[in-house]
């Protein structure tokens, strides 16, 4: 369990960090959004005792960071943004070396990292020099090194960060597969990350969390969660606005386009937990309108992350 | 158990640090450097070979002057290598205290100095095959001068946790060591001795690195100059864990 309360962190004059509290639990994954400059970086770094923080507390495991430091970072995995290694050394040699740090000797060691090598799927690397490897690589050894004591608290800024579509589907299918014992905190600013990763999530801006909750529950405050976007053939945009707009449940219906006698548009409900896709359908085809698409939208986060940020 | 562990992480840092060093060009051509510098002074500035002693304190004065060089530019990198990679971040949260860091970081880059060091040992050869120098008297230049390097480094590795630029580290610390070294001289004495007290002008004259290598590489092993060294070392060491504490991110 991470438990923060009432963080907060100066630097100077400017607050970096404002009062923050959260917990997140075992088997839960939370996402840590917000915009460059919010204070992710810097809470990570207060939660891995990098940073003292200015006011508030942190406690992991049920030990304090301050007073039972050393406890804390032995079950703590991080991986600092910009993924940070040794670059004149082997993946090998390095990965040996972060496992003496955590303890492991001989065989348990070799095992350890021979194993974390596999996961991380550093096979084919593992003899190289970390400076010769791409940026991917060098993210993938960060990581490795994050893993490798099997920590159960896992703290992540931006593990995704410079990565191709393929390696980042990777790290997030490795981060969805070892979460289930334990909690995991990880940083990102992609927001199809969030719904596809996390099981919570919390949006941070200006120091201050503005948003806690699920993926799903972010979605909701969505102007367009719960509308239905309509394309149909062969219509008269006016006509069937004023069609729709008398639907008993619709509130208003904006047009987005209309061409070629083409037309999409948006219908909005009156309560948004009320679904409306049947009857906008019962009524489209009542009135032998030539429906080419029909859908419920989900929300998109980037514009409630827009609206709540700025 | 605590200090089992401490002994357990100051090893696995010191050798990694050793790793780092041999793994990179640094090391090679320090050593090649050292060496070099070492010979062209003691045989062509000092005329060691007309000289006509057995012994090698033609060799060991120049020590404080190459050390003062050559040290910060191993000890430069030392913190401001870790903070400009980033790499500081993992290393502070590694299970391990920042005394652990600092002490196997500083022993990795000692033991270096004194590999280079002890490569000098033809010298040693040569005086004895020429003439029957006092081995003791080289032992003991050799164990002053191995304590004063620790000195110089210990400096370095203090300014190098200032900054992340090399640069302003390697100078900072040919300055301090420049200090250090002519803490004795009567110029700078004199600057000081119009007006200052007299325990102040002798504490000053005392704090010089020269003064106690001169007496240790005659052969004299006094308690104080080891006293002296080692409570160098100790001090710039807390300062610098005290400013790695204050300035982790900077």
């Amino acid at each position: 369990m991470i438990e923060i309360k009432n963080l907060s962190k100066d630097f100077a004059a400017i607050r970096a960090v404002n009062n923050i509290s959260f917990s997140v639990g075992k088997g839960e994954i939370l996402g840590f959004l917000g915009p460059n400059g919010a204070g992710k970086s810097t809470t990570m770094r207060m939660i891995t005792g990098f940073m003292p923080p200015s006011a508030g507390t942190i406690r992991i495991g049920g030990f304090d960071i301050i007073k039972n430091s050393l406890e804390v970072r032995k079950q703590i995995g991080y991986l600092p943004e910009n993924a940070p290694v040794y670059p004149d050394m082997k993946v090998i040699d390095y990965l040996n070396f972060c496992g003496q740090i955590r303890g492991f000797t001989k065989a348990a060691l070799k095992r350890r990292v021979e194993n974390t090598i596999e996961k991380c799927f550093l096979t084919t690397v593992k003899q190289q020099i970390i400076n010769t490897l791409s940026k991917g690589y060098k993210q993938r050894v960060c990581f490795a090194q994050s893993i490798l004591h099997d920590p159960p608290y896992l703290i992540l800024d931006e593990p995704t960060d410079g990565l191709d579509p393929n390696q980042k589907y990777e790290v997030r299918r490795m981060i969805k597969e070892m979460s289930r014992e334990k909690a995991v905190i990880f940083s990102t600013h992609i927001l199809e990350e969030i719904q596809d990763v996390c099981t919570r999530t919390i949006i941070i801006a200006k120091g201050s969390i503005v948003a806690d909750d699920t993926p799903a529950g972010l979605l909701k405050r969505s102007d367009l969660y719960g509308s239905v976007s309509l394309t149909v053939e062969n219509a008269d945009s006016n006509e069937i606005t004023n069609c729709l707009n008398q639907i008993k449940g619709v509130e208003t219906t904006t047009i987005i386009s209309d061409e070629n006698e083409i037309v999409r548009l948006q219908v909005y409900p009156e309560t948004k937990d009320t679904p409306i896709t049947d009857k906008v359908m019962a009524a489209a085809l009542a009135n032998n309108y030539q429906v080419k698409s029909i859908y419920m939208e989900q929300g998109r986060l980037d514009e409630v992350f827009r609206t709540i940020t700025t | 158990m605590r200090l089992n562990e401490s002994f357990r992480n100051i090893k696995a840092i010191q050798k990694r640090e050793l790793y780092g060093y041999f793994g990179s060009p640094v090391a090679y051509v320090f050593i090649v450097i050292f060496l070099l510098l070492m010979g062209f002074f003691t045989f062509n500035i000092s005329n060691f070979f007309e000289a006509g002693q057995a012994d090698l304190n033609n060799f060991f004065q120049w020590h404080p002057w190459i050390y003062m060089f050559l040290v910060p530019s191993i000890a430069m990198r030392l913190w401001a290598e870790e903070r400009r990679l980033g790499t500081i971040e993992l290393i502070l949260t590694f299970p391990v205290t920042i005394a652990e860091v600092i002490l196997g970081k500083f022993l990795a880059a000692w033991i270096f100095i004194g590999i280079a060091l002890s490569l000098t040992f033809p010298m040693v050869l040569t005086v004895s095959y020429l003439g029957n120098p006092d081995l003791g008297a080289i032992f003991c230049g050799y164990l002053g001068s191995f304590l004063m390097a620790g000195a110089f480094l210990s400096l370095g590795s203090m300014t190098s946790s200032l900054t992340r630029s090399q640069v302003i580290s390697f100078v900072t610390a040919v300055v301090g060591c420049l200090f250090f070294i002519l803490a004795g001289y009567p110029p700078v004495t004199a600057i000081l001795s119009g007006w200052a007290p007299i325990w102040l002008v002798n504490l000053v004259s005392n704090l010089s690195f020269l003064s106690h290598f001169i007496s240790i590489s005659r052969g004299v092993l006094d308690l104080r100059d080891l006293v002296y060294y080692l409570s160098v070392i100790s001090f710039m060491l807390f300062v610098n864990a005290v400013v790695l504490q204050s300035r982790k991110a900077a």
